[in-house]
């Protein structure tokens, strides 16, 4: 057992867990933080994707251990993160992956979002390619990828001020249907 | 849920400590570096080490620079999303780059390491599963049994190199610069590998990978690299193949080199490309390449189909793999000749 200081989403959180335990299971079993899906559990699918010093990575494949010293953000500390930094309502990818119906199943979304939000934060106006090539770790099993991909569109469309709206049959904003 | 067997993890700070520690653990220790192959071979308890050291936190295995003599020194833990960006590798070695763009999915690139996929331990059905799958089926040859599951009657352990590094490092001369508590060795990547699924690196206990060195390449260099899987992403490689051709002020091609991989237990240099393309010239490279360098190309393609014997030991039909290599030859050299690259279907 070791005494871990690990700083999980703005917060520094002093936790106690086994040197063979990996990030992922120190989210969910201690923590409590569940958004981070438990998938294949070997580095397959995308479905437990954190962001280490906003950077993409699998949590699963993580030691606990070594996640210490870096910043560590979870689905969880998105939309927090988006208001303490001035914003309103939900983080931008969230809300587009909302309004987009970007999920199914939703198992792999927190995954998604949080490689969309670590492709945006290095590159603002991505082309399709390079969003599908961003999001090509992350497993969907439901096959919905093509909403996820539109859901990215809007958000980034949104944040360069030009809003278009998402294909019919979609709520075309917030709550709206 | 797939969980880690128990372990003690150390973090040392200097490439000394690590060395002591490996030495005091002996064969009970082991090395992370990326953990995105270490990680899931442990989950199947393929590995069951008491300690595994850490090399995150030691400063002198990160970093990419060119040397004095104009030779790139790349740090084993530099991570392959760092090589496949980096302007320095992809100016001298593109083929590297290039193959480091294809590993895995972007968050196993963030993590995993070039020092770590040079290491990585081969790849087979029967191996890459749970301690329950393996022992439903008796276990095999590499791990825990002595049954051979891949040919009838084989007695071999025929698990396959899968590191889309290798064969581009070996198109590119490289050395590997290993450190342990017996000192420094220097082995050219060349004669690094063994013939032997079970273990197929010339790589001792308590050895740490420190750097690799790959010499100067010539204004005219120009390689790629060719990868076949299932998927666009996340897959290791059904077939690999990186191609090398150097290219003279003449537009002539002063050498040329084709090393193919994930068909056997260590990479494969088909020796006949220099023969069959030094001396012809590309041509163009922007409109159509020339006729004689086609037909040569051509010809080295059939080589390697003839000389490739891919095994039903990792996923993919092997007729496929096997009839994919003569395309993939020939793709990935015309990638090349193009300064293009890399190669892949999907």
């Amino acid at each position: 057992m070791r005494l871990l200081r690990l700083r999980v989403n703005g917060d520094v959180v002093p936790v106690a867990a086994p040197s063979h335990w990996t990030l992922l299971e120190v989210l969910r079993y201690r923590l409590g933080l569940t958004g981070s899906k438990q998938g294949c559990d070997k580095g397959d699918c995308g479905a437990c994707t954190v962001l280490l010093d906003k950077k993409p990575v699998l949590s699963c494949l993580t030691l606990a251990a070594l996640a210490e010293g870096h910043e560590v953000t979870t689905i969880e500390g998105l939309t927090p993160a988006h208001l303490r930094a001035g914003g309103r309502g939900a983080d931008p990818i969230q809300d587009a992956f909302d309004r987009c119906g970007a999920l199914q199943c939703g198992f792999c979304q927190p995954g998604m979002m949080l490689s969309a939000r670590a492709l945006l934060a290095k590159n603002p106006r991505p082309t399709r390619p390079e969003i599908q090539a961003a999001l090509a770790g992350n497993l969907c099993r439901c096959t919905g990828y093509t909403q996820i991909l539109e859901a990215v569109e809007l958000a980034v469309a949104e944040s360069g001020g030009a809003a278009v709206q998402p294909a019919d049959g979609r709520r075309g904003a917030r709550g709206a249907s | 849920m797939l969980r880690a067997p128990k372990f003690e993890l150390a973090t040392p700070t200097s490439l000394g400590e690590a060395i002591a520690l490996l030495a005091e653990a002996g064969p009970s220790g082991m090395v992370i570096a990326g953990g995105t192959d270490l990680m899931p071979n442990l989950k199947h308890e393929l590995f069951t080490p008491s300690l595994v050291v850490s090399l995150a936190r030691i400063p002198e295995l990160h970093g990419i620079r060119r040397a004095t003599d104009g030779s790139l020194v790349i740090g084993a833990m530099s991570s392959l999303e760092s090589i496949a960006e980096n302007a320095l590798v992809r100016e001298q070695a593109p083929a590297l780059a290039q193959a480091a763009s294809l590993i895995a999915g972007p968050q196993l690139r963030s993590m995993g390491t070039l020092g770590g996929n040079v290491l990585l331990d081969t790849r087979c059905q029967w191996y890459n599963q749970t301690y329950f799958w393996r022992e439903a089926l008796g276990f095999c040859l590499k791990k825990d049994g002595s049954k051979y599951h891949v040919v009838e009657g084989g007695a071999k352990c025929v698990a396959a190199a899968s590191n889309d590094s290798a064969p581009a490092l070996m198109t590119l001369d490289a050395e590997l610069g290993f450190e342990s508590a017996a000192g420094r060795r220097s082995v050219r990547i060349e004669e690094f590998w063994l013939a032997d699924g079970i273990f197929n690196k010339r790589h001792a206990q308590g050895e740490i990978l420190v750097e690799l060195t790959i010499p100067k390449t010539p204004a005219g260099h120009r390689g790629a690299y060719g990868k076949l899987r299932e998927r666009g992403s996340i897959d290791f490689p059904l077939l690999g193949v990186a191609a090398r051709l150097d290219v003279d002020d003449q537009g002539t091609v002063s050498r040329a080199d084709l090393v193919v991989t994930a068909l056997a237990a260590r990479p494969h240099r088909v020796t006949k490309a220099g023969e069959l393309l030094v001396g012809t010239r590309p041509g163009d490279p922007q409109g159509e390449l020339a006729a004689e360098f086609r037909a040569r190309l051509a010809e080295l393609a059939r080589l390697a189909h003839k000389q490739c014997h891919p095994l039903e030991n990792i996923p993919g039909d092997a007729a496929w793999r096997k009839a994919m290599v003569p395309v993939y030859v020939r793709r990935t050299f015309e990638a090349a000749a193009r300064r293009a690259g890399p190669v892949h279907h999907l």
